[in-house]
């Protein structure tokens, strides 16, 4: 196994707003199998942050049990990081958010952590509106304790061991979509050009940004028979479009061809571009993103891009009228204002 | 772009930068795998059957293939590729070397070589053809082999029982030498009625400085080389107490600190050109500071001054470098008065040149420009198809390592010329690639890379090393140390090798590659895909390695070669072994081979 990567790294690295290189953003060598698509989310994460010059301090990495949730070592070593009970990682990730609003928030999980003992955890961070980006690395097996089928295996889908699955799968895009999710959109861990610049986006939307990413399981489902190796996925991709993510103090340079394109922007001023493939989605509506993923599904192909989102969503924090500073920054003067105000607070209630 | 042909053993030699820069080409991560492995006398043997002297050049090779390192330009220093060489030297195993010296057959061929001139290029020839069963001669003025490596090379730098040791593994193969023979007459030689005619007499002229005063003080203006000759067979023995070297090339390093043993109190150099610009090895100039020398740029020299016959003192111009724009320098007076230096001696080393008085303009023998002898610069055969040429004596002065490099060749001339083939065709190099797996995830190599900064080698005390002339300055790695250094090396011969039908493009190499050095994309023209990699392709003296376009996307996969640390991390995370670890052996083939 792989357990030593040199510190030397290429000379000429570019370097980003902080002065920080890549480098200052990745995390441990990776254990997972050669050729986990889940190593090249991990690098799509670090490529991202990087990009969007984020000093690492500045993030949190939650996950909870799996092969997914294990690569939060692989990615940003010098961020904070939890690794929570399997399926728990929602509530950890939102009990943090309440306390410290001002960090960036990235959960981490897999099929098996969201979309089996972790459903119900999942299902409330969404409706919640909690403000993070969350990843469901999804290989369609349980590849930690050699490869069963997972709740997002779709049926007749076989796995290394050969049996077709018999379940009808969960599509996680469609569940976060009809759960109020305000930024959904699925890739595919093959595919950075497209990935990125959607992490981008997901990490500088203001609420719950969810990615569902199909990341090949090399070792137990990347075989003839499983739709989700690398063949049949690349064989089978339809994409929204494509994205651009431009951050707010850049200008687009690109011209595009008019009416193909749409423009959100998003709280910070920074500006999401999509160039569309497929003229009938609207991505501000969720009953077009629903229909257009079962109209592909139908087709037997996945349909990957931003599907929807919702640039002006109320997150958690204005829904429930927090501190709009972290709690750590509370002083005693801020928590305990003395005698007067209790005095105001009182004859307010007479 | 089109597909890399990695059949061409040219594509990995490049790869293996240091190897590829030596003029030898010696196989440079083979031998240096083997000092770490301990086994001296086997990286000593892999030296010498390249590069002949591996004990000379270990402490006194211009070293190209250090500037060339892939360390250099991963971090700031090369590996210490030269000084690693003489670990292997100063450890072997001297019963075992001799044991393993080619078998010389006692029945000979019947064929017949003269070797003019001593030195290193005449040696190898000797060397590469003694086994084959040549008869050989071997003429030289001075009193044993060598030639400028014994002449030139002061002591301190090279022992002489380093030397000697070397020189001898060739000439107790059975050659025949005529030493304290000067030849005088190419003419003479070839009445002999050789098979073949080698020339390998340096380039032995030291160029003068013809200024006001030449003449009035000749008995204390010495020319570099000579002087360096006659102290090394001990004809000279001291100089005065003010010396003044005029030159900023090796030769003049080796004047002035040879004077600091002969006596001097007080040694300058000085160069006409700015100091940037001084041609000595940046390490020799260190050594010399070392011993308390100092350097004078920008000093041109205008008139020894000579009072009462005797040389007191030379005068020079300040100048200043000014570049036209073609980047032609020209030294200009700064217009100031002219600066004394008082001296008793002066020894100058501003260059040398080829000479040829002996050999006669009738033998079919061209000539060309500045009176050079006509040398094919592939088969260096001259116009006399039974007279070749190496070493200094072909193209002018150059270094010990390319006078061997030409040896190699010549002997390659010499046996298919008196075997009646044709002399251009060169025989291919031989080439061996073989994987290094041997376990999921081992390889057979270290493929670590360490950290270490470059060990910086021991030197004797100035003080003492100063007061005796043969003792070596210099004290070369302890095995620990050469260990240490060892490991710096980063494996460049293990060969990445990329298999298309393999790959499932599942990014895993591109995720891991520490310096990235690996992109998939859609082909395009080199000057377009260098902008497209995963980092800078700035270095366009290192190749892009290029799939071919069978891969399941269309995409092709694109390595620059430029900084990739041989750490076999593509191949370890490849989980189909698309990428594989192959050590690349290439050795240019022999006479005789």
């Amino acid at each position: 196994m792989s357990y030593i990567k040199p510190a030397f790294r290429h000379p000429d690295l570019p370097v980003n707003d902080l002065g920080y290189t890549k480098k200052n953003y990745e995390g441990a060598i990776s254990t997972l199998c050669a050729g986990c698509g889940h190593d090249s989310i991990s690098a799509a994460i670090v490529q991202a942050i990087f990009e969007l010059s984020i000093a690492p301090h500045q993030v949190a990495k939650l996950s909870g049990i799996g092969c997914s949730s294990k690569t939060p070592t692989y990615f940003l070593g010098d961020s904070h990081g939890f690794n929570s009970v399997h399926g728990r990682m929602p509530s950890v990730a939102t009990g943090a958010n309440m306390a410290n609003r001002d960090m960036i928030y990235v959960g981490v999980s897999g099929d098996g952590d969201t979309a089996s003992i972790g459903m119900g955890q999942f299902t409330h961070a969404v409706r919640r509106n909690v403000n993070m980006m969350y990843v469901v690395e999804n290989n369609g097996c349980y590849g930690l304790t050699k490869g069963q089928d997972s709740a997002t295996s779709d049926v007749g889908s076989m796995s290394k061991k050969g049996e077709p699955n018999p379940f009808e799968a969960i599509d996680l895009v469609s569940v976060a979509l009809q759960l109020g999710a305000t930024f959904v959109a699925r890739s595919f861990s093959g595919d950075k050009e497209q990935l990125i610049p959607l992490i981008k986006a997901a990490i500088s939307h203001q609420g719950f940004a969810f990615i569902d990413i199909i990341s090949p399981c090399v070792t137990f489902n990347n075989n003839p028979g499983s739709t989700k190796g690398y063949e049949y996925v690349r064989d089978h991709l339809a994409a929204t479009g494509t994205v651009d993510f431009v951050p707010m103090k850049e200008e687009l340079t690109t011209s595009y061809q008019s009416g193909t394109a749409e423009e959100v922007t998003l709280h910070d001023g920074s500006v999401v571009h999509l160039y569309k493939g497929d003229e009938s989605l609207d991505i501000h509506n969720r009953r077009s993103a629903l229909k257009l993923i079962k109209d592909y599904k139908a087709q037997d192909k996945i349909l990957t891009g931003l599907l929807y989102m919702d640039a002006d969503s109320q997150d958690l924090h204005e829904t429930i009228g927090t501190s709009n500073k972290p709690l750590r920054s509370l002083t005693e003067q801020d928590l305990c204002p003395g005698n007067k105000v209790l005095q105001n607070i009182n004859d307010s209630l007479r | 772009m089109k597909p890399t042909d990695i059949k061409d053993p040219e594509y990995f030699h490049k790869v293996v930068d240091c190897q590829y820069a030596c003029p030898a080409h010696t196989p440079v991560p083979e031998y240096i795998r083997l000092i770490a492995m301990g086994r001296y006398s086997d990286a000593y043997m892999v030296n010498w059957e390249s590069n002949v002297f591996p004990g000379v050049l270990g402490r006194t090779c211009d070293r190209p293939c250090e500037p060339a390192c892939r360390r250099g330009r991963v971090e700031d220093e090369p590996v210490a590729i030269c000084r690693l060489k003489r670990v292997a030297a100063d450890n072997k195993d001297d019963t075992e070397i001799s044991a393993r010296m080619p078998d010389i057959p006692a029945r000979k061929n019947g064929k017949k070589v003269a070797l003019i001139g001593g030195g290193p290029a005449s040696l190898t020839v000797a060397r590469d053809l003694m086994p084959l069963g040549y008869s050989i001669d071997l003429y030289d003025d001075q009193p044993t082999g060598g030639g400028f490596m014994r002449s030139q090379i002061p002591s301190f730098r090279l022992p002489e029982t380093v030397l000697n040791q070397e020189v001898n593994y060739i000439l107790d193969m059975g050659v025949v030498t005529q030493f304290n023979t000067y030849v005088d007459s190419l003419q003479s030689i070839l009445d002999k009625n050789y098979d073949a005619v080698f020339v390998g007499t340096g380039a032995p002229r030291g160029r003068d400085l013809d200024i006001p005063g030449r003449r009035q003080g000749e008995a204390n203006i010495h020319i570099g080389i000579d002087w360096l000759s006659s102290v090394a067979f001990e004809h000279t023995e001291k100089i005065g107490k003010k010396v003044i070297v005029l030159g900023g090339g090796n030769t003049a390093m080796d004047c002035c600190r040879t004077s600091m043993r002969l006596g001097a109190d007080s040694v300058s150099v000085i160069v006409r050109s700015p100091r940037a610009e001084m041609k000595a090895s940046p390490w020799e100039i260190e050594d010399a500071e070392r011993e308390g020398i100092p350097m004078f740029e920008n000093h041109v020299p205008l008139e020894f001054v000579v009072k009462d016959d005797k040389l007191v003192a030379m005068k020079f111009d300040r100048v200043k470098a000014v570049y036209d724009d073609s980047g032609k320098r020209s030294l200009v007076s700064l217009g100031k008065e002219p600066v004394l230096i008082e001296c008793d001696d002066v020894c100058i080393a501003i260059g040398q040149d080829n000479s040829f008085p002996w050999i006669e303009r009738d033998l079919g023998l061209d000539f060309g420009k500045w009176d050079m002898p006509m040398v094919n610069s592939v088969t260096f055969q001259s116009t006399n198809p039974k007279v070749f040429f190496g070493g200094d004596a072909a193209f002018g002065p150059e270094n010990i390592i390319t006078a061997v490099a030409h040896g190699h060749q010549v002997a390659v001339s010499i046996d298919l010329f008196i075997n009646g083939e044709d002399v251009n065709k060169r025989p291919a190099p031989g080439v061996t690639l073989v994987s290094q797996k041997m376990g999921i995830h081992e390889w057979s190599y270290d493929s670590d890379v360490v950290n270490d900064v470059r060990y910086a080698v021991p030197h004797a005390e100035v003080q003492l090393s100063l007061k005796d002339r043969l003792m070596e300055v210099e004290l070369g790695f302890d095995q620990d140390t050469g260990f240490a250094e060892a490991q710096r090396c980063l494996n460049c011969d293990a060969q990445t090798l990329f298999v298309e039908a393999k790959c499932i493009e599942c990014d895993a190499c591109v995720d891991i590659c520490p310096t990235d050095c690996i992109t998939f994309t859609t082909n395009g023209t080199q000057d377009d895909l260098r902008t497209r990699l995963s980092a800078p392709a700035n270095n366009l003296a290192q190749d892009l390695y290029l799939s071919n376009d069978s891969l399941p996307t269309g995409r092709v996969m694109i390595k620059d070669e430029d900084v990739c640390l041989h750490c076999g991390l593509c191949a370890e995370r490849c989980p189909t072994a698309a990428w594989d670890m192959q050590k690349f052996l290439y050795h240019v083939t022999k006479a005789g081979q």
